[in-house]
């Protein structure tokens, strides 16, 4: 199960905050509750801090050593995000 | 009356009230409330944590050092830095800036055809602080300093997008998305230098350039880098070339229980410097953590056809290499910058020596680089953020003077739109004080809107 989902950006300041925006809204139209999302830079992206990882495509580096991640090809296209999303969530 | 009077003097409190309102507009529930707008308090106080931090744990060291090194005013470009030593005096000037900045912003989106509403929330936040500090030079105090401040930080968060967007639509190819942030006329400038290579060049991305590097894109990884090389040269000619052994200040720097060697002390001072930003960070992201989401809520309501100016990182997937062949050629351009000030200083006059930081090179430089890369490919790209790393580091050199209580600091305001801004505000100031400036705000706020009364619109082909 996602519990926690943690976007990330470079100083985790202005980008990563509009995603977790958007996987807030993507999770409410999804139906998808009890799950907190947060926002941070890189240097907190690590094992155990969420239980699920977003970043976007250049980004995707820091984050292979991650169990799981969603890598946003745009990270404002807010379709591609529910996709991935819905995904993520259903896994199991 | 005396407690309501504290109580919104108190900046801390303050920003969290702004919180609480944008929050109650919202609707939220209690709960969501009562988080957001604890988590806004302790995010300033967090934010005054990392400050006192930074400077204690480096950044007057680094200032003293430097100083006896090199005799000369040496300036590390660090929002973060600068903001939190600016935020010391004009922490309340500052809350009321960017809350009625905010909704300057709505009103020229609104009214004006600049219709972008700004979501990078740290840099209004920055921003706000240093129209405090220029504007206090010009006399303006109180509720004048607050909307005077207020109207120009609106202006600026619809004119930084609007000179990108030309571009910004080549980049992204739809044009519903805008580009927030302050460095929007270096970007600006950067796409220019581009067009002369229109046509001339392929794009950056039919070339095979090395990934590796992009984990500077770590901020904590690469201002401890940057800051440790920087604390290493500096101490190294300040003991070892000029003797600082036999001067009391330098010597007691090395000297405790027992003694440091200067290299480890070095080192361990960069990375407290990275350590001091990183917390910085953290409280900044609470801060606007409840305070953007609270601000694009209501704006959508209020311009809903207005577009979302966003943070510089959302180009750049559209062009990998520009972002990494930006940034190395901006952070030459400042290299190169700093020795023409250092000669600058030695031959004509006194400048202050900004030194190439790499957080300005990196965003900056990277975004840069996309700009001139979707105007005139390759060549372009190498060019303009080249000549961008140029421009960002006399920018700061030029503005230093005009900083008021900042003009000493050993930290300055790095992205272009705060040293332009900061040049215009500053010299203004210089000629109009008072009331004056006051109404020179205000009619710099009204330009766009009466403009769009009075001008034509243009015919929809």
């Amino acid at each position: 199960m996602v519990h926690s989902i943690m976007c990330c950006c470079g100083s985790g300041l202005g980008s990563s905050m509009l995603v977790r925006m958007n996987v807030e809204k993507a999770l409410k139209k999804l139906g998808a509750s009890g799950i907190s999302v947060s926002h941070s830079s890189l240097s907190d992206a690590a094992e155990g801090a969420a239980d699920l990882f977003v970043v976007g495509k250049d980004l995707a580096n820091f984050v292979k050593e991650l169990p799981r991640v969603i890598i946003l090809d745009n990270i404002m296209d807010k379709a591609e995000l529910e996709t991935k999303l819905k995904a993520e969530i259903e896994k199991e | 009356m005396d407690f309501i009077i504290n109580i919104l003097s108190t900046p801390a409190i303050l920003v969290g009230f702004i919180s609480l309102f944008g929050l109650l507009l919202q609707k939220k529930p209690a709960e969501d409330v009562v988080k957001g707008t604890v988590k806004t308090i302790v995010g300033f106080l967090v934010l005054t944590a990392g400050s006192s931090f930074l400077q204690t744990g480096s950044l007057n060291d680094f200032g003293t050092i430097f100083n006896y090194a090199f005799n000369m005013q040496g300036v590390v470009p660090n929002n973060e830095a600068i903001v939190s030593l600016g935020l010391k005096e004009f922490a309340q000037d500052t809350a009321y800036i960017m809350c009625l900045g905010m909704i300057a912003n709505i009103v020229l989106a609104r009214f004006s055809r600049l219709n972008y509403i700004f979501l990078t929330g740290h840099h209004t936040l920055y921003m706000a602080c240093m129209i405090a500090v220029i504007l206090n030079v010009g006399n303006l105090s109180g509720p004048l300093l607050w909307i005077g401040g207020g109207l120009m930080l609106g202006l600026i968060m619809v004119i930084s997008p609007a000179l990108c967007q030309p571009t910004m639509e080549k980049i992204t190819g739809t044009s519903e998305l805008g580009f927030g942030h302050f460095g929007g006329s270096g970007y600006w400038f950067s796409a220019q230098i581009g067009k002369l290579f229109k046509g001339k060049s392929k794009s950056t991305e039919e070339v095979n350039f090395p990934q590796r590097i992009s984990f500077l894109r770590d901020t904590t990884v690469a201002i401890g880098l940057t800051m440790v090389i920087f604390f290493i040269i500096v101490t190294f000619v300040a003991v070892v070339v000029r003797d600082g052994m036999s001067d009391p200040t330098i010597a007691a720097f090395f000297q405790g229980e027992t003694n440091t060697h200067w290299l480890v002390w070095a080192i361990t001072k960069g990375f407290s410097f990275s350590g001091g930003v990183y917390i910085i960070l953290s409280g900044v992201r609470l801060i606007i953590g409840e305070i953007v989401p609270a601000f694009r809520g209501i704006a959508e309501k209020l311009v809903p056809n207005a577009k979302p100016a966003i943070d510089c990182p959302v180009i750049f997937p559209y062009a990998p290499n520009a972002v990494l062949i930006g940034f190395l050629t901006s952070f030459v351009g400042g290299i190169l910058g700093l020795f023409i000030l250092g000669a600058i200083n030695k031959a004509l006059i006194p400048v202050a020596l900004i030194l190439p930081g790499v957080i300005p090179h990196f965003f900056c430089g990277a975004s840069a680089g996309v700009f001139a890369n979707a105007e005139g490919g390759l060549k372009g790209c190498l060019a303009g953020s080249f000549l961008h790393g140029l421009l960002i580091t006399f920018l700061p050199a030029i503005c230093m003077p005009v900083m008021g209580s900042l003009n000493f600091a050993n930290c300055t305001f790095s992205d272009a739109d705060f040293s332009i801004l900061g040049i215009i505000l500053g010299n203004i100031t210089k000629f109009i004080k008072d009331g004056g400036l006051f109404g020179v705000c205000i009619v710099l706020f009204l330009l766009p809107i009466i403009f769009n009364i009075v001008a034509p619109k243009k015919q929809v082909q």
